[in-house]
């Protein structure tokens, strides 16, 4: 098992720096990136003396190595446009985006889970039908029409709910249902299929030659093993949510991570950009190495590979 | 004689499916003593796994199981709720699978799975457990007992885990043991083994078993007593030396044709075969179900067959033909 870990933890510093490698190589791809500082108006003496300034005359390896010793320190630079050290700017709005993220992973695992254990023990039944429309709706039902469709009911007719904003707990409910309910269906359906394939097998019918009583059937010998792959796709659902939670961000007006992402991009303000990217890319990277764990935990196969 | 262990009298399982009913399984009776090996035997879709399923009460909520008596050590399972079912899965009567491959899950290890079974029975600690679960696996051949309890099933061979199999199902010192095809999907030279195991053990410790099989071989070696099914009825049972020595029913004399003799079966001749095809079992099921393949059959097979006992008796067939023969035709030298 430690083995293993030290492996996929290798694996995952390797990743990680392609990954930065790629994000500080946006600079130069988005263009002169002097040329863009300096502005329209700007003479090709001015775009030099920016260029000059900055240090973008220098070989490209030594300005990498440089933005990422410094990244690593939590200096990500200045943004172009708040003209403010990004990793202010961004461990503000980063804790609005985890607040948001891990509830919204928590309710989709709370909700979809369950539901898909009891569908698959049912299958067509009432509930298994219930949960089959819930993640038919769940999928074809846009974020910003479902988020909006909340605010018009919960918050103008019936005033329960506030519309927008992060003051309290109160305010992440609607933010938490929207975001949730997006990653809900797959992961229901993942959990019911696997159950459904679980409990069809040799194993479980030897558990219950054994003597097991159903709850020991379903909760220690099943779920075990059929849920291992929804930890794969819970991983990256969370990793998404982190990173791209933008159109939940801008309907709630909750200004996060994403928010400030997608702005930036507008913006140009590439500082931001990049260490958005990087800090994204490496949600990704620690989620899908905790999976990984979790899942050669669950599953003693795993281990060996 | 003491109190059969096992006793089953007109067994029936109705699958209900579109078509209509499916009778997989018509009218079992046996009984099982205490120690004693009864070996099932049958083609494929005979219904002889249906029938132990049924025994463990593990079939499918779909299929409906009615029977007239089906009484294991005192208790009477048509009457036994899933409570005292579990109760007695496991502990008084255990079960071994075809397939060693799947039957473990991979999720637990062997000491996990071996003590799982005692723990739910008796109330005995972890400590307990783990030192019966070594003693078994010592007695299954196992080497290295202690070692093997942390082990995944992934780490075994086939062989292994059907011996881990054959110790689960004895932890609790159970009253019968149902083994379906228990070497079945394992090699050939390990299929030996295996059988002579179980067979030693459960004259061992007096356990009743039920050996599923379709290898004739096999049952001429460890059987007391053998039932033949064909499509989900008992055609023929008795003593193994009795329906080898003289069997009764046409379909036992075929399915006996078909084992090639060494030094007797010529090289290159055609091995035996029974023509024909099983009959569909869905709606109602009347006659002898083997007459459409039958060497012997007459009008009178579209009756009532009635279930006869041979003249030396202890050995039962299902045939309208008194010996088993169409009248008049002689018994060959």
């Amino acid at each position: 098992m430690l083995n293993f870990i030290l492996k996929r933890l290798g694996l995952a510093v390797l990743v990680a720096l392609t990954v930065s490698a790629i994000s500080f190589s946006l600079l130069f791809m988005a263009g002169d990136p002097a040329a863009a500082l300096a502005g329209e108006q700007a003479t090709d003496v001015d775009i030099e003396a920016i260029r000059r300034l900055y240090g973008f005359d220098r070989p490209m390896i030594v300005q990498y190595w440089e933005w990422l010793s410094r990244a690593l320190q939590g200096d990500f630079g200045e943004s172009y446009y708040f003209r403010l050290p990004v990793s202010d700017l961004i461990m503000e709005r980063l804790s609005i985006t985890m607040t948001l993220g891990v509830c919204g992973i928590s309710f989709a695992l709370l909700t979809a889970v369950p539901l898909g254990v009891v569908a698959a023990i049912r299958p067509n039944s009432l509930i298994d039908r219930f949960a089959l429309f819930l993640s038919v709706m769940g999928q074809a039902m846009p974020s910003f029409w479902f988020g909006l469709m909340m605010i018009v009911v919960f918050s103008i007719q019936l005033n329960w709910l506030p519309p927008s904003g992060t003051k309290t707990w109160v305010h992440f409910i609607m933010p938490t249902i929207v975001l949730g309910y997006y990653a809900m269906p797959a992961i229901m359906r993942l959990t019911r299929a696997g159950m459904l394939d679980v409990l069809g097998s040799d194993y479980i019918r030897t558990a219950r030659a054994k003597g097991a009583g159903e709850g020991r059937v379903l909760f220690k010998h099943a779920l075990r093993n059929a849920i291992i792959p929804v930890v794969s796709l819970a991983a990256v659902q969370m990793g998404f949510m982190l990173g791209g939670s933008i159109v939940v961000e801008s309907i709630f007006a909750l200004h996060g991570a994403g928010y400030l992402a997608w702005e930036s991009i507008g913006r140009n303000d590439l500082p931001t950009v990049q260490a958005l990217i990087l800090i994204f890319s490496m949600f990704y990277i620690v989620f899908t190495f905790l999976s990984d764990v979790l899942n050669a935990w669950l599953d003693p196969r795993i281990r060996v590979a | 004689m003491s109190e059969p262990v096992l006793s089953v009298r007109n067994l029936r399982l109705d699958i209900p499916t579109g078509a209509g009913t499916l009778h997989a399984v018509r009218g079992i009776d046996f009984d099982l003593e205490r120690g004693e090996t009864l070996c099932i035997v049958g083609e494929s879709g005979s219904g002889k796994s249906l029938t132990s399923l049924a025994i463990m009460d593990l079939l499918s909520k779909r299929i409906e199981r009615k029977a007239d008596k089906l009484v294991f050590d005192g208790t009477d399972l048509t009457k036994a709720g899933a409570k005292k079912m579990r109760a007695l899965r496991g502990d008084r009567m255990a079960m071994i699978f075809q397939e060693p491959m799947t039957s473990l899950n991979p999720a637990y290890t062997i000491g996990d799975q071996l003590m799982e079974a005692l723990l739910l029975h008796r109330k005995v600690g972890k400590a307990e457990a783990r030192r019966r679960a070594v003693e078994l696996l010592e007695k299954v051949g196992i080497t290295g007992a202690e070692r093997r309890l942390s082990q995944y099933p992934h780490q075994l061979s086939g062989g292994l885990r059907q011996r881990v199999m054959i110790a689960m199902a004895l932890m609790c010192e159970p009253e019968l043991i149902i083994a379906d095809e228990p070497t079945t999907a394992l090699d050939v030279t390990i299929q030996a083994q295996i059988l002579r195991l179980l067979v030693d053990l459960t004259r061992e410790m007096n356990v009743a078993m039920i050996l599923i099989t379709h290898d004739l071989g096999v049952v001429a070696r460890v059987a007391d007593k053998v039932a033949v099914m064909y499509a989900g009825e008992l055609v023929e049972t008795g003593t193994a030396k009795k329906v080898f020595d003289a069997p009764m029913h046409p379909y036992t004399r075929g399915l006996l044709r078909c084992i090639p003799v060494p030094g007797k079966t010529e090289r290159g001749s055609e091995l035996g075969s029974i023509p024909g095809i099983v009959p569909s079992l869905v709606g109602k099921v009347s006659g002898c179900v083997f007459r459409t393949r039958c060497e012997e059959a007459t009008e009178a097979c579209r009756g009532e067959i009635p279930y006869r006992e041979s003249a030396e008796g202890r050995h039962n067939f299902r045939c309208v033909h008194e010996t088993g023969r169409r009248a008049g035709v002689e018994e060959p030298a």
